[in-house]
């Protein structure tokens, strides 16, 4: 094993302001995420508390196994899309550890709007279900929720990737044997009771849960019964004479020891089918990543220092190190699991884009899993280029990149423009996880890019018309496609519209790719079949 | 000398004469009851006979068998220990008549000793030193009144056919003894139907002093000085210490001379002890003589660093004392006590349980401990409760009590109440330090002796929610080693979340009061959240299961130990029991509860098994139906009361009606 050498001079002046910079970038990502995680306002909570039920954050720790990890994914769902606030999307998703297996929890937080579903609850919902899919996870439902979001119904009902969609793969999933299980912790309306009735196994909370398809208030105006909720879907009713449900708890707590004993009997063990070896920290710490980020965004930087802070012994095998050096392909582990990286390290060229295929076909060959770290202004330009065929050879790793059926995890260590996030692996191409850094940019192209060439069109028509366009016309043109480039290739604005999983602390990358990772091995890992690469 | 010895005893002092014994290269042959299969005496001694089931009337006290097992197994000899035997002449005359020594006096010193009336008269004419009193027939107001006068103020008056304090009286002057004396008659003759009584000087607060003596055959008898038992509950000594605090050197000849001819004049041979009240005039009085060996025989060894129990054999072996008086001398300071499985809260009622948990300090030359259990031993309700001595020696009394201090604080007790915080309460005491106390000592301090135990501190919450997570840490290294993947980091405890930090909540509770423990996970513990504050809380597990932590940057050891639920925490030499909060602990009430009082199908009803009024359990048979060639119990669902049966036996039912009614007496 080749043991990466640090350039990096931690205590240059240089890598203090870089620190401070992406320190700032952290903070802010921690108080944000502070504020999503309290939920709903503190009225909506008091209220949720005092009917005696567990705030879901609450739940979701009591479920876990104590101490263990938890992975929250898209934490910045719906974060400033509708007009009011809606955090976490009310929805809390991630993977976490119950009775050793790890799982998927869909956890609504009935704190926020009443726990129901707008347009982005939906995506996440549908997203962790995608992920439990591809990684074989069992899924725990926490239900507490009020349904759909009325007033966006069209948002939210009727297309394939709509409220349907959930039941529509609780049946695929139960039907692949990836264990469905319900916890009914409040309210279950109309196409919500699907959620228990759909599960393999399900539990019901006592005075706090009902499931019915029509509350008391339709079944009034329906037929002229007049019932009570807890008479019409309670706990009594599903547990003793419906069958609806199939366990009974007494309280929040009662109910998720339950669904840590369902879990314990799902007679599962984990067999990852790959070489595992012992883990060991990078000879780096993770942290000094902060000082190895530039401030400026166009600057570049060595992506190896990146790998060397991430994996086990900072231990990296290079692929074809001499060749095409403006991607770096590899081999390491991370936390004993190996792993194959592509990583830029400049602008792809033809060389590079025949390097990545060729690496990608070995991982995919040897059942290794890929990880890519993005940091990709774009496949070269200009004629050369062209003419040396740089499409279609971008089409080869594009090719391969869409065909491999290894588990694939992206991480977003700065740009992510064009062409380039399709060769690595962006979310077009179906990564098991895909994770942002808070200093990454994700956009067709950059924003000085971007109004470069519509001021270039602009000042093409101008001129054709014999007109002038002075710099400083070019320059007031120019600000607000930067500024919308800037604000829509945000990661709050990426991560809020779920075109990621979530961004992360860069000194947490190895622990997330690390849980990713290891969830993935769920699992098994399939062969792959190539399509046809345009030679 | 014997080559082999039967030992008619079990727990502490048997195995204690087994030690003595194997050093001297004796075969040793214990006997144990049918509780005691797995005793420690039973594994440290050469060979064991079964003697009988449990009581001890039916084993230990069965002087037959012993001597059949002592004839079976080809002894020579039979120690007694103290208790069961060790004071019956009948079996001292019995091992005679077997041609087995007995390792004890001659049947006619415990003969003499036994009757307490003849024992003082012996004494009284042997120049002992007796309380004053006055025991006559003629009960005559007038005469018992002029006797009181000889006998002088304060004096006790007690019923002579008495006990338990009935009809007894303690009268300070003159003038109260006749209005006395009659209420102590009414209260004798309503309790014992005799209103006789006895007159005795009333010692106030006396010490309670004995002098160990020994003799041998060959009309040799020396003392190996006092001992001072007068930490008393309940008349029983619990502390025992060598030599007596502030003991003279004149006070100590004129009590062991006494002793000495107390001995003498009943031609006793091997080791005995005369006990006197000392009063603190230090006027002294005989009491009785204990014809064996004592309970609290080691401090004597540990300031003579003499074995009584060699001792003994070389006496009974008709060997003459190993040693002159003049060789003997005391050397230091020992104090002994008592570690009894009993509960001073409640009066030092003996308790019973299983030792879940029994850790001792390390034995020393300095510390020792003499013990009959082990962990993993049942209690029970048979035997002495007594579960270890533990004696120390040190060059005065306050290092002595500064060791005795430490080595209580190195004992751990689960599983049972026992007087260990008692006794560690009674060396913080001052009075007790001080060295000037007397058998009223305890009675006296019952408020700081017997108070409830301290409330547990944060300090010590914090410690049981440290060791909880930590031991949970060490559960999720074990199935990590144990998995697929051993280094996937979903094996972490850390409590990582995405970008925030996190926190664990406990609930423990202990009797009436519930705590909930905010951990908040940090780099390298525990920021510990509590009523009081909060506090920073690290450590790790030490091999031996003890936690080793760091509470606020103070170094500190503790245990908890962990049975089911249940979570005893030792520290600083205090014991607190608290519960886990398990929610799936309700499962259990529920599921008794979810029977159903309907008729599950239809059927006939062939038996009614209760009547209304009656009251049910849950699970209660109530009645029993036959549906489908097959019979039905319905069960009581809950605990109840019948209030009203719907049906009689034969009848046919349909499915779904109700049978029986209970209304639950919670309402």
């Amino acid at each position: 094993m080749s043991v990466l050498k640090s350039q990096l001079k931690p205590g240059s002046e240089e890598f203090k302001q870089n620190a401070a910079n992406l320190a700032t970038q952290v903070e802010d990502l921690r108080s944000k995420v502070d504020q999503i995680k309290l939920g709903g306002d503190d009225k909506a909570r008091q209220k949720h508390v005092d009917r005696g039920k567990l705030l879901p954050r609450e739940r979701i720790r009591q479920l876990l196994d104590v101490g263990s990890p938890f992975l929250e994914l898209s934490q910045f769902a719906a974060y400033k899309v509708y007009d009011s606030q809606v955090p976490a999307a009310g929805l809390i998703t991630g993977i976490g550890r119950i009775e050793g297996r790890e799982c998927m929890l869909v956890v609504n937080d009935a704190t926020v709007k009443g726990g129901t579903y707008f347009p982005l609850t939906v995506k996440k919902h549908l997203r962790a279900q995608e992920i439990a899919v591809q990684n074989r996870l069992p899924c725990i439902y926490l239900v507490d929720s009020g349904g759909a979001f009325l007033p966006k119904q069209d948002e939210v009902f009727p297309d394939r990737d709509h409220f349907g969609r959930i039941f529509y793969n609780q049946a695929q999933m139960s039907a692949q044997g990836i264990p469905q299980i319900a916890v009914v912790m409040g309210s279950c309306t109309a196409g919500g009771a699907y959620v228990p009735a759909m599960a393999d196994e399900s539990i019901i909370v006592k005075q706090q849960g009902t499931i019915f398809l029509g509350g008391p208030p339709l079944v009034k105006a329906a037929t002229g019964e007049v019932v009570s909720a807890e008479q019409l879907g309670g706990a009594d009713t599903h547990c003793r004479t419906s069958g609806v449900t199939d366990h009974y708890a007494e309280n929040d707590p009662h109910a998720l020891a339950l669904t840590r004993r369902i879990v314990s009997n799902l007679n599962y063990a984990k067999r990852p089918d790959i070489s595992l070896r012992d883990s060991r920290e990078p000879l780096y710490d993770p942290a000094e990543i902060y000082g190895l980020i530039p401030r400026d965004t166009r600057k570049p930087f060595d992506v190896r220092e990146v790998i060397a802070r991430l994996v086990d012994g900072s231990e990296f095998d290079e692929f074809k190190q001499l060749y095409g050096t403006t991607l770096i392909c590899g081999f390491a582990h991370l936390h004993g699991i190996p792993v194959g990286i592509v990583a830029n390290n400049g602008i792809l060229f033809s060389e590079s884009a025949l390097k990545g295929t060729h690496f990608i076909q070995l991982c995919s060959q040897r059942g290794i899993p890929l990880l890519f770290l993005q940091n990709i202004t774009g496949f070269m330009v200009g004629s050369k280029y062209e003419a040396g065929g740089i499409a279609k050879d971008g089409a080869k790793m594009v090719t391969a990149v869409a065909c491999a059926k290894v588990p694939k995890l992206t991480l977003l260590i700065g740009g992510s423009f064009g062409a380039g996030n399709y060769g690595m692996c962006g979310r077009a191409y179906s990564p098991r996880l895909m994770f942002m850094w808070p200093n990454a940019r994700i956009s067709v192209m950059g924003g000085e890019q971007a109004a470069s060439v519509l001021a270039q069109v602009r000042r093409d028509g101008i001129e054709a018309r014999g007109k002038s366009w002075s710099e400083q016309e070019e320059e007031q043109f120019k600000a607000p496609i930067r500024d919308q480039y800037e604000h829509q290739g945000h990661p709050y604005y990426a991560s809020a519209r779920l075109w990621d999983d979530g961004i992360i602390d860069p000194a947490d990358s190895r622990m997330v790719l690390g849980l990713s990772l290891s969830a993935t091995l769920n699992a098994p890992i399939e062969p792959t079949t190539f399509g046809v690469f345009r030679m | 000398m014997f080559d082999s010895i039967l030992i008619a005893n079990r727990g502490e002092i048997a195995c204690r004469i087994i030690t003595t014994a194997r050093r001297l290269g004796i075969r040793s042959v214990a006997v144990y009851s049918e509780a005691d299969t797995d005793s420690l005496h039973v594994q440290l001694a050469d060979e064991a006979l079964l003697v009988g089931p449990a009581p001890a009337g039916d084993s230990y006290l069965r002087a037959d068998r012993l001597i059949a097992a002592a004839q079976r197994s080809g002894v020579q000899a039979i120690h007694p220990g103290y208790g069961f035997l060790a004071e019956n002449a009948d079996f001292a005359r019995s091992c005679e008549n077997a041609r087995i020594t007995f390792i004890g006096p001659p049947a006619c010193a415990i003969d003499a000793m036994g009757d307490k009336a003849r024992a003082k008269q012996l004494m009284a004419s042997a120049g002992v030193p007796l309380v004053p009193g006055y025991h006559g027939e003629d009960q005559d107001p007038d005469l018992l009144l002029q006797e009181a006068d000889k006998i002088g103020y304060p004096l006790l008056l007690k019923a002579s056919a008495g006990g338990g304090g009935k009809g007894m009286r303690v009268v300070e002057s003159k003038e109260e003894f006749l209005t006395a004396l009659a209420a102590a008659r009414r209260e004798a003759m309503s309790a014992f139907g005799d209103q006789r009584m006895l007159l005795e000087r009333y010692l106030r607060q006396p010490r309670h002093v004995e002098i160990q003596v020994f003799a041998d055959s060959q009309g040799n008898v020396l003392h190996l000085f006092e001992r001072d038992c007068s930490v008393q509950r309940r008349h029983q000594k619990v502390i025992e210490e060598a030599p007596a605090p502030g003991m003279s050197e004149k006070l100590r000849q004129q009590m062991s001379a006494a002793a000495i001819a107390a001995a003498r004049a009943i031609n006793y041979v091997g080791a005995g002890t005369v006990e006197f009240l000392l009063g603190s005039d230090d006027s002294f009085y005989f009491m009785e003589m204990n014809t064996r060996l004592q309970v609290e025989h080691p401090v004597t060894e540990m300031i003579t660093g003499q074995d009584l129990v060699e001792w003994q054999l070389l006496v009974a072996s008709g060997q003459p004392l190993p040693c002159s008086q003049n060789q003997l001398q005391i050397s230091g300071h020992a104090i002994e006590v008592r570690l009894y499985a009993e509960d001073p809260q409640r009066d030092f009622l003996p308790a019973s349980g299983t030792l879940k948990h029994w850790l001792l300090p390390e034995p020393t030359p300095r510390v020792r401990i003499d013990s009959g259990v082990q962990q993993g031993d049942r209690i029970g309700i048979h035997y002495d409760p007594l579960l270890a001595k533990l004696i120390v020696h040190a060059e005065d009394r306050p290092s002595a009590l500064q060791r005795l201090r430490r080595a209580l604080d190195g004992m751990e007790v689960v599983g049972l109440t026992c007087n260990r915080d008692f006794l560690r309460r009674v060396c913080d005491n001052p009075t007790f330090s001080s060295g000037e106390f007397d058998t009223g000592f305890i009675d006296r301090n019952q408020k700081t002796l017997l108070a409830p135990p301290p409330p547990i501190s944060d300090e010590q919450l914090a410690l049981t929610a440290l060791y909880l997570l930590l031991q949970r840490r060490q559960q999720a290294r074990q199935a990590a080693l144990s998995s697929s993947e051993p280094d996937s980091p979903w094996h972490s405890t850390t409590g990582w979340r995405l970008n925030s930090d996190n926190h664990h909540r406990l609930l423990l509770r202990n009797e009436d009061q519930q705590h909930s423990i905010m951990l908040h996970y940090r780099p390298h513990g525990f920021l510990v959240e509590l009523p009081g504050g909060n506090i920073e809380a690290s450590g790790e597990l030490c091999d031996d299961g003890s936690l080793r932590a760091i509470i606020n940057g103070h170094r500190c050891r503790a245990r908890v130990l962990q049975n089911g639920l249940d979570l005893t925490l030792l520290h600083n030499g205090f014991t607190h029991t608290l519960q886990l909060d398990d929610p799936l602990y309700s499962v259990l009430d529920l599921q008794a509860g979810t029977g159903s009082l309907n008729a599950p199908m239809p059927g006939k009803i062939i038996a009614i098994h209760t009547s209304p009024g009656n009251k049910v359990e849950a699970g209660t048979p109530l009645l029993t139906l036959e549906a489908m060639k097959m019979e039905h119990t319905i069960n009581a669902p809950l605990e109840g009361i019948v209030s009203e049966i719907h049906f009689q036996t034969g009848q046919m039912v349909e499915e779904g009606v109700e049978l029986i009614s209970i209304v639950s007496e919670g309402g």
